[in-house]
């Protein structure tokens, strides 16, 4: 091959690489100006939550929206997650005789990761999502715009209630669900697995220690502050028309999934290391 | 006329990507008058009241409320000047997880601290003025008619007695007798009240009800204003196609136009 020959060929490669190098920039773009526009919002949202006028009547119809009605999904998820860790923890250490280790796998895994972060999950699919669609339906019907012309500031009004609400019903539903799932271990450990249940709860009580199920908490203010948020955020942001609305949904669902497992993450790192 | 103007554009533009809209609006509203905002559709009429209010940044130019300049002013500026406006939006926009009363009454219990039992009252009373009552105050918006909705949308808009009211097509989608009610209402905030009235409309005879002053708008500009009197003798070929709502003329065929003149 001759140099000229070479030369033509790497011509003809230039405007692909090009292209390559110009649709990276771009979504490399995309992603900072998302992040930055959500950090923007969140530090907005909770300038918003500490001035008033505060909305408190709308903040309680939240906390029941948010809250009550996750009850039973967050509880399910709780009982079987329970239920599943006490079998599986004995299919694998009952070749060790073992067989005490299980009560601690079960409430210590409760406790510090499965209820808040599952429960963070659920709530993401069940709560962020309504969210961000009726937000997202506000927007495109110009109801944002006339709570504006309204003098009501829509941050406060349909923002602050939701945020506050999420980062306050969350740690309750995961303390309900650290309680059931620990729960759903004992049934299974008794009932299936044939273990005396006074053993099994001496063997919980003596495992379990305050930061476990406080660190859980705080793990579920943030999670519930996140699902909250991405589903505000996204429906205030909305694009236009149905399908606008929909992207939205997709959106707040996806991202607040993906941020409460990076989150989780992180303060695991704080707290255990 | 040495009194300054309620509203004051000047040289306003407002593009969406590559879609230039407004390119550069001139217009004064007086105070205490009526004026009509005609124009084809999508020709950025709506657009053109959003940017007074604020709910879209316009990208250049001045505009100006009592004197205040609106574009580019903080959010608390914004916040105070929106407290002297009432909007009628064309789609309506009620609040549809709110009752019909507390629609209307919105404004009023948020904006202006009347107790609940009051501002119900006194969101009844407008529901009356745009021919709707008691009956229907408990319904949700989803349940009416889209007349109806827009109806009271309007009662909405004027609930808190603003001093600056816009009104985007309040009469489309009305049977001809209500409209007139409606053209009677806005003619009664502005006499009565001594509000600042904008209108959209496409609707011509309400448009010569409720004008004292008619611009027109076209291409992104305002191409004609004057008293609604010289409506007929305006001397512009676009006016005249769109007030006697003509297929052909200079606004459909802008080729002939230029052949004309030239
Ligand atoms: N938020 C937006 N994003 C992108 N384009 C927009 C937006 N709002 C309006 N437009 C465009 O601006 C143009 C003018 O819109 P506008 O709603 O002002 O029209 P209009 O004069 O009120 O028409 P009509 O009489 O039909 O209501 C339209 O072409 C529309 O597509
Ligand atoms: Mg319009």
């Amino acid at each position: 091959m001759t140099m000229s020959s070479a030369i033509k060929i790497l011509e003809q490669k230039v405007p692909l690489l090009k292209n390559m190098c110009q649709a990276i920039g771009h979504s490399i773009l995309n992603v900072v100006q998302a992040l930055g526009g959500i950090t923007l919002f969140a530090l907005d949202t909770i300038r918003h939550c500490l001035t008033p006028p505060i909305f408190l009547r709308h903040i309680l119809r939240q906390f029941i929206d948010i809250g009550y009605y996750s009850l039973p999904v967050v509880g399910m998820t709780a009982l079987f997650t329970g239920m599943v860790l006490a079998l599986q923890s004995y299919t694998g250490f009952s070749r060790f005789n073992a067989e005490s280790a299980i009560a601690s796998v079960v409430v210590l895994s409760i406790t510090r990761e499965l209820s808040p972060v599952l429960a963070g999950l659920m709530v993401a699919g069940r709560v962020g999502a309504s969210i961000a669609a009726e937000i997202g339906t506000m927007r495109v019907t110009e109801q944002i715009d006339a709570l504006k012309t309204l003098s009501v500031n829509p941050m406060k009004y349909l923002v602050v209630p939701r945020v506050v609400a999420g980062a306050i019903m969350l740690p309750i539903l995961v303390l309900i669900g650290d309680i059931i799932g620990v729960y759903g271990g004992y049934i299974v450990s008794t009932h299936v697995l044939g273990f005396s249940s006074g053993s099994y709860l001496y063997q919980t009580w003596q495992v379990i220690e305050e930061m476990d199920v406080v660190s859980g908490l705080v793990k579920a203010g943030v999670f519930g502050f996140l699902v909250t948020l991405m589903g505000c955020y996204h429906g205030y942001n909305s694009g236009r028309g149905a399908q606008g609305v929909g992207t939205a949904t997709t959106n707040a669902v996806v991202t607040a999934s993906i941020l409460i497992l990076i989150f989780n993450y992180l303060l695991t790192q704080v707290f255990f290391s | 006329m040495t009194m300054r103007p309620k509203i004051e554009m000047r040289g306003v533009t407002k593009s969406f990507g590559t879609k230039h809209v407004l390119q550069g609006v001139d217009l004064d509203i007086p105070v205490g008058s009526s004026m009509v905002i005609i124009g084809g559709s999508g020709t950025g009429k709506s657009v053109t009241l959003k940017c007074v209010l604020g709910l879209l940044q316009a990208d250049s130019g001045s505009i100006k409320v009592d004197g205040v300049e609106v574009v580019g002013a903080s959010t608390r500026t914004r916040e105070e000047m929106m407290k002297k406006f009432g909007m009628l939006f064309q789609g309506g926009a009620l609040f549809d997880s709110l009752p019909i009363w507390y629609n209307v009454a919105f404004g009023l219990i948020h904006g202006k601290d009347v107790s609940k039992k009051e501002a119900r009252h006194l969101a009844i009373e407008k529901l009356e003025q745009v021919g709707m009552g008691e009956t229907i105050a408990d319904l949700y918006p989803a349940e009416l008619s889209g007349g109806m909705q827009k109806r009271v949308s309007l009662a909405r808009a004027i609930a808190t007695n603003p001093e600056i009211i816009f009104f985007d097509e309040p009469t489309t989608g009305l049977d001809p007798i209500m409209a007139d009610v409606i053209n009677d209402l806005i003619v009664q905030c502005v006499k009565d009240l001594g509000a600042t009235a904008l209108t959209i409309t496409h609707d011509m005879a309400s448009a010569r009800k409720i004008a004292d002053h008619v611009a027109m708008i076209h291409q992104g500009k305002i191409i004609w204003t004057g008293p609604v009197a010289d409506l007929d003798q305006s001397g512009s070929p676009y006016v005249d196609q769109f007030i006697n709502g003509r297929a052909s003329g200079p606004i459909t065929d802008p080729q002939s136009e230029l052949l004309k003149s030239a």
